[in-house]
């Protein structure tokens, strides 16, 4: 899209104005006439703006098409680099590792994080966890789980797994049975098919750049 | 003009009236569900270990979010049931239909919360999204009981535009309520879908949280108030409706792109940034609005009401509105601050004050200007000893509720995000934090204290009015 943030709100609020001032002419402004005017252009006005954003957002955000990973990315390492010209944080993908101990083709990668999709919603995942920020607070945001740096230091030792999809599979089949922190995790009874799916799931989100969020992730002072 | 159409009269209750009145037992129910697991919430914050297998957080916190919603909505439609034929001055068309799709939707959220309790979670395919839990914050209704609230709504609307179209008048708040009611409907089928790519998925999934509670609602809440204020104060309705244009502009103005506020960090585009940022910023200006004209209107009368506590409760809907959803909104929605605040307790205190302000006000006020024409003789000016003790109890405690997540959301802010960069050890060591779990007692406290209001409330609502004759 050709047009900054400022142009668009500048646009919308001036537009919104001209309107509603040139049917309401003759009508003062604290008059009803004119604020049910008002009232009703600024809502078709801002709604056609949603609308066409919501177009090239819908764009923006395919897979593969830039700011949502392919969904081959998981058989790849996935790392954060600091942007210097963005001044923040963004996913990069680096070389093919494979994932379970195999390259996952277009379609399986596709029907995988799907399931794992389906898997998360099932388990109510979100009304502990936050997923993309959002969801319940009782629990870690998810967006950056499959990098977080605590599989490596304490549950791949814990559970004696040589990769980070075993670890996070081990740990999540009982979470109870090995408790990080004084808040604990219910069994959800995920079976393998179910882990696999909902890991793959877990390192594709990975790799969605969220405009830098969560700030400094995996950076302590 | 009339506007004197809603003064307490002796006489027989519409059919409509009298369906407004199972709304409002109904939401009331609900809202002590939501206290309940609320309390349980607050209680395995203390002791985690408590019903970790059996009644786990993420249950009670699906049950206490959507009894909210679904007693809030229930109280808000209870309303209109209540306005409407005194409004159109008609009974309202379709009624048998309306009080059909009601008892099928008791039904419905009874079946819903028996399965959220005792089934709680299922497989990873579409069977569960169908029948146990969609498994997405706010709308986790499964898909049946999504169908079955379009029905409803549906048939709401046929009710409003039907009544409207019979008695041949379009009142300025009727045609506001029309266009707002349309606009509800079809945004909640924004939410009635699947998809697996997550950010394509959370940007409807905003049509319907957002483009609900801080649009539509917001509106819903612009009509009912302005019927409340023309019943208990008698405000001239060019005066109402003249305001209520202006906060309708200002809230679809502001709040339809502020809808950006929800797309900073899911994935979407960078420009969502800005326009987020500058149009949710001025979202609280309708709020204040708001506030003025309550404040005038009730000084102008100089407190003079036919009904205190329902007057008493607008005026705390009009303050808990601004409040809550416009500063403590505020307080986070710009991106340079949201980027480390968002996903925190923060939030939690955000919600608490705004919904208790904006809708449970609203919903408090409409109750008891429809306990006042159920019971006879009618009592001029409604007011009892007790309305008043749940009243300030509430307020204090839902301040208590609140002010305890501000001060864990700054903690987790500073700790979590700032210091230890967002990881799963930063985010334990920022909940183990005293300035973090030393809240974890206080919320308890006023979850407590809130429960006792809610108690004294209820006492309240069945004996306000009933002691003495006017």
């Amino acid at each position: 899209m050709d047009y900054s943030w400022i142009q668009i709100a500048v646009a919308a609020v001036f537009i919104s104005t001209v309107i509603t001032l040139v049917l309401s002419r003759g009508a003062g402004w604290l008059s009803p006439t004119f604020w049910r005017n008002a009232a009703i252009v600024s809502s078709l006005v801002m709604t056609f703006i949603l609308l066409w954003l919501t177009f090239d957002t819908a764009g923006q955000v395919r897979p593969g098409a830039g700011h949502v990973p392919d969904w081959t990315v998981i058989n790849y390492e996935i790392h954060l680099v600091w942007d210097n010209e963005k001044r923040r944080q963004v996913p990069a993908v680096g070389a093919e590792t494979g994932f379970f101990g195999k390259t996952w083709s277009e379609e399986e990668a596709f029907d995988l994080i799907n399931k794992g999709k389906m898997t998360l919603q099932s388990r109510n995942c979100m009304e502990c966890h936050q997923i993309l920020g959002n969801g319940a607070y009782y629990a870690t945001d998810l967006t950056r789980a499959w990098l977080d740096p605590w599989w490596e230091e304490r549950i791949m030792p814990l559970t004696g797994a040589k990769t980070r999809e075993e670890a996070m599979a081990a740990w999540l089949k009982n979470p109870p049975a090995m408790p990080q922190g004084p808040r604990k995790m219910p069994n959800l009874h995920l079976n393998d098919d179910e882990l696999k799916a909902l890991i793959a799931f877990l390192k594709w989100m990975s790799a969605i750049d969220t405009n830098g969020f969560p700030p400094r992730f995996g950076v302590i002072q | 003009m009339a506007t004197s159409f809603a003064r307490p009269k002796i006489g027989e209750l519409y059919e409509s009236q009298k369906l407004a009145l199972w709304y409002f037992a109904v939401a009331i129910l609900l809202f002590g569900l939501q206290i309940t697991f609320g309390l349980l919430m607050a209680y395995q914050y203390i002791n985690p270990d408590f019903m970790l297998e059996s009644l786990p957080f993420m249950t009670n916190r699906t049950i206490h979010v959507n009894t909210m919603i679904v007693w809030l909505l229930v109280g808000l439609m209870g309303g209109v049931y209540w306005f409407l034929p005194l409004e159109t001055g008609r009974e309202v068309v379709g009624i048998k239909l309306a009080k059909l799709i009601w008892w099928v939707i008791v039904a419905g959220v009874t079946v819903v919360v028996l399965v959220y309790l005792f089934v709680q979670i299922g497989p990873g395919n579409a069977f569960t999204l169908w029948f146990i839990n969609e498994g997405r914050e706010y709308v986790e209704a499964p898909r049946w009981a999504d169908l079955a609230i379009v029905l409803w709504v549906a048939i709401f609307l046929f009710n409003v535009i039907a009544t409207t179209l019979a008695a041949r008048r379009v009142t300025g708040l009727l045609g506001v309520l029309i266009f707002d009611l349309v606009a509800l409907g079809a945004l909640y089928t924004a939410g009635m879908h699947y998809t697996v790519n997550v950010t394509m998925d959370q940007y409807l999934w905003w049509w319907v949280v957002h483009l609900w509670v801080e649009a539509t609602w917001e509106v819903l809440v612009g009509v009912l108030m302005a019927w409340s204020l023309m019943y208990l104060l008698g405000t001239p309705r060019k005066l109402v409706e003249t305001w209520l244009f202006l906060e309708v502009a200002l809230v679809f103005g502001t709040g339809i792109l502020g809808l950006g506020h929800h797309y900073f960090w899911i994935g979407t585009p960078e420009y969502w940034i800005g326009l987020g940022g500058f149009f949710s910023a001025l979202e609280p200006l309708p709020l204040v609005a708001m506030v003025i004209h309550a404040l005038y209107d009730s000084g102008a009368h100089r407190l003079q009401t036919v009904n205190r506590p329902a007057l008493f409760w607008a005026i705390a809907q009009a303050f808990g509105n601004f409040i809550g959803a416009g500063m403590w909104g505020f307080m986070q929605t710009l991106p340079q601050i949201n980027m480390y605040s968002h996903g925190t307790q923060l939030a939690a205190a955000h919600g608490h004050m705004a919904f208790f302000g904006a809708y449970l006000g609203t919903v408090m006020t409409l109750i008891y200007i429809a306990v006042q024409n159920v019971r006879r003789p009618i009592m001029i000016p409604l007011d009892s000893k007790w309305w008043s003790w749940a009243y300030v109890l509430m307020i204090v405690s839902i301040v208590g509720i609140a002010g305890s997540f501000t001060i864990s959301g700054f903690s987790q802010t500073m700790i979590e995000r700032a210091e230890l960069g967002s990881t799963w050890n930063a985010f334990i060591q920022s909940y183990t934090h005293p300035w973090y779990a030393n809240t974890h007692g206080w919320r308890y406290f006023f979850a407590w204290t809130f429960t006792i209001g809610y108690l004294i409330l209820v006492y309240d609502l069945l004996t306000i009015g009933k002691r003495r004759s006017a």
